[in-house]
């Protein structure tokens, strides 16, 4: 019963996303480079914005829903977020808006 | 004095409980509709331990990923903690022993965004630990509810882009320079465009990283 691909899978994904969060503190160690600290300073913004583009990769425009409940849900949450400043509201509401247009109205 | 630190690292790390306990919780359940249970909740929180990691594995689980393709995957999707590292490499730098090992270890991004404030060892290495029990707890919880309760759950993986967008949103209101955030997002969609949905994240990240360099006099203030 025991699904050998997907524990390969999570032994992979795990001991690479380890070995990140070790990496600066064994490659740098006492001194860092002075652009890697910059680095350290712009690149989350840039990253977020990456991952948020990663998430809607499969976003198809032209075809199907034309990621219309995509934009209204991230537009949902973009309001509620700055109007609250509240994350798990954000999410669960942008979440919830979404499951019902895809379950429901764009079904 | 310990229970101070504890009493306070449990403070903080409310905003965390709830959104780590609610998207385990969602998590947990995406792993269960597609037929991985609590063993595999447990597993993928401990052994990963990485909230956008664990939500991509599902995905490979049932695509039959290749290994290589899934190393390969887990260094983008798991790139920016490097980053995080090089920005605590200083004060964690310090602690030694296990104890140091396993803040390394659950330097999440949540986790990150409470530890960077703080010099307390301790106090980070209770919210470490706080963090990865909310969001172990929520991913259990999920797959056990995901396998009593059924459920439409169409659209549940949208959490993971509202978590996303969320922390945008909140980067961009606490951020003084724009640019990050700009490039990142402008470069991402370019390269989405040229390089297709299966092949953007490397040439984004290499175009995000000439990018910050290139406009360096105008972000760095």
């Amino acid at each position: 019963m025991f699904d050998v691909h997907a524990g390969y899978i999570v032994m992979i994904s795990g001991a690479v996303t380890v070995l990140l969060r070790f990496l600066p503190f064994i490659a740098f160690g006492k001194k860092r480079p002075e652009f890697v600290l910059y680095l350290g300073r712009v690149l989350p913004p840039s990253v977020m914005a990456m991952l948020t583009v990663y998430c809607l990769k499969s976003v198809d425009v032209l075809r199907g829903s034309h990621g219309i409940p995509e934009a209204l849900a991230c537009v949902l949450v973009v309001i509620l977020h700055v109007w609250k400043r509240n994350t798990l509201l954000s999410i669960t509401a942008g979440t919830i808006a979404y499951m019902f247009m895809v379950q429901f109205v764009f079904a | 004095m310990r229970t101070s630190v504890i009493g306070r690292a449990i403070h903080d790390t409310l905003p965390v409980m709830t959104g780590y306990v609610v998207l385990g919780i969602g998590f947990g359940i995406l792993l269960s509709t597609k037929g991985y249970g609590v063993f595999w909740a447990l597993l993928t929180g401990l052994a990963i331990y990485s909230g956008t990691m664990q939500f991509v594995c599902i995905d490979m689980f049932t695509a039959g990923t290749g290994l290589i393709s899934a190393a390969g995957t887990a260094l983008m999707v798991s790139a920016r903690h490097i980053f995080y590292g090089i920005s605590m490499s200083e004060r964690y730098g310090k602690i030694h022993g296990l104890k140091k090992a396993y803040m390394i270890y659950a330097l999440t991004d949540e986790t990150y965004s409470l530890v960077c404030e703080s010099d307390d060892e301790d106090y980070c290495f209770w919210v470490s630990l706080l963090d990865q029990s909310y969001w172990v707890i929520g991913g259990v919880t999920g797959a056990l509810l995901g396998e009593i309760i059924p459920f439409n759950t169409k659209g549940i993986d949208f959490a993971l882009t509202a978590l996303f967008v969320s922390i945008c949103v909140e980067q961009w209101l606490n951020s003084e320079s724009h640019y990050p955030a700009i490039i990142g997002f402008t470069a991402s969609v370019l390269c989405l465009v040229v390089f297709g949905a299966g092949n953007f994240l490397i040439p984004a990240m290499i175009a995000i990283t000439i990018m910050l360099f290139a406009l360096r006099g105008r972000i760095d203030v």
